[in-house]
């Protein structure tokens, strides 16, 4: 099928790497939820500081709570994704290291958050 | 025909090493230390979250790492590094509406960016052993 835009039209606002201000945008919007659900998370730790076994499974297992900690380190994850990637591509020349980096950023990430997310899912249903 | 040329060493302009750092300066470069530290640190907080996820043997074990001498140091360490990431984060946020840029302001900033952090770091702790106390 024809495309009837120009060329310039196809690359606005996209630019050479076809994803144009994405990331700038998503490591602000992630920044904003980290404040509020990391303030939420230091404030939990510090209420748990001399918490019991018992007493810590009961306050995660609270739906609220284990919301808004997975929530938390979906941002979280997200938030570091985006900024190991920068710092990857900034001081990492050689492009088959670089490429090795970026996978295994992505691995990383996925697999704490992967973690954290499980291990709040088996206290929240009581596994 | 062109390959020995550019790979050739070439004149590099001077790089950051040269210059004096300044308060910005300084503060670009420790927020990134502190989001790379933040990055690994994380899998305190995941290992946290499985052992009071596997038994309570595995929670003990924790507990006991994290409440040691060294445990504690590394905590407070952490602390302070995500509190110094979240306010030079604000900072940044800040800076990317276009405000705080002019010179002397910016500077201030920066300046005043560790003391607010190690304050703020320290009232968290003292609040955090009231709350043990109490």
């Amino acid at each position: 099928m024809t495309d009837f835009r120009t060329p310039l039209s196809r690359v606005r606002g996209l630019g050479a790497a076809r994803e144009g201000t994405g990331h700038f945008w998503y490591q602000r919007l992630t920044a904003v939820s980290n404040l509020v659900l990391i303030l939420f998370f230091v404030g939990l730790i510090v209420a748990l500081s001399d918490a019991s076994f018992a007493e810590v499974r009961a306050t995660l297992a609270n739906p609220m709570v284990a919301l808004a900690l997975a929530l938390a380190f979906i941002s979280v994850c997200y938030h570091m994704k985006l900024g190991m990637q920068i710092v990857i591509e900034d001081y990492i020349h050689d492009e088959l290291a670089k490429l090795i980096s970026l996978m295994l950023n992505i691995f990383y990430t996925f697999i704490v958050g992967a973690i954290a997310i499980f291990a709040l899912l088996k206290i929240a249903f009581g596994g | 025909m062109s390959k020995s040329a550019a790979t050739r060493a070439r004149p590099l302009s001077p790089h950051l090493f040269i210059y004096k750092p300044i308060p910005t300066m300084v503060m670009s470069i420790v927020h990134r230390i502190t989001g790379v530290g933040l990055y690994f640190g994380v899998l305190l907080v995941a290992a946290w979250l499985l052992a009071a996820a596997t038994s309570q043997e595995w929670f003990d074990s924790v507990s006991a790492v994290y409440g040691s001498w060294f445990g504690r140091l590394v905590l407070f360490g952490y602390t302070w590094v995500l509190i110094h990431h979240m306010l030079g984060g604000i900072r940044h946020l800040v800076m990317d509406t276009g405000n705080a840029l002019e010179k002397h302001t910016s500077t201030r900033l920066a300046i005043m960016l560790p003391f607010a952090s190690i304050a703020l770091t320290l009232v968290l702790w003292v609040v955090g052993y009231m709350a043990r106390g109490a």
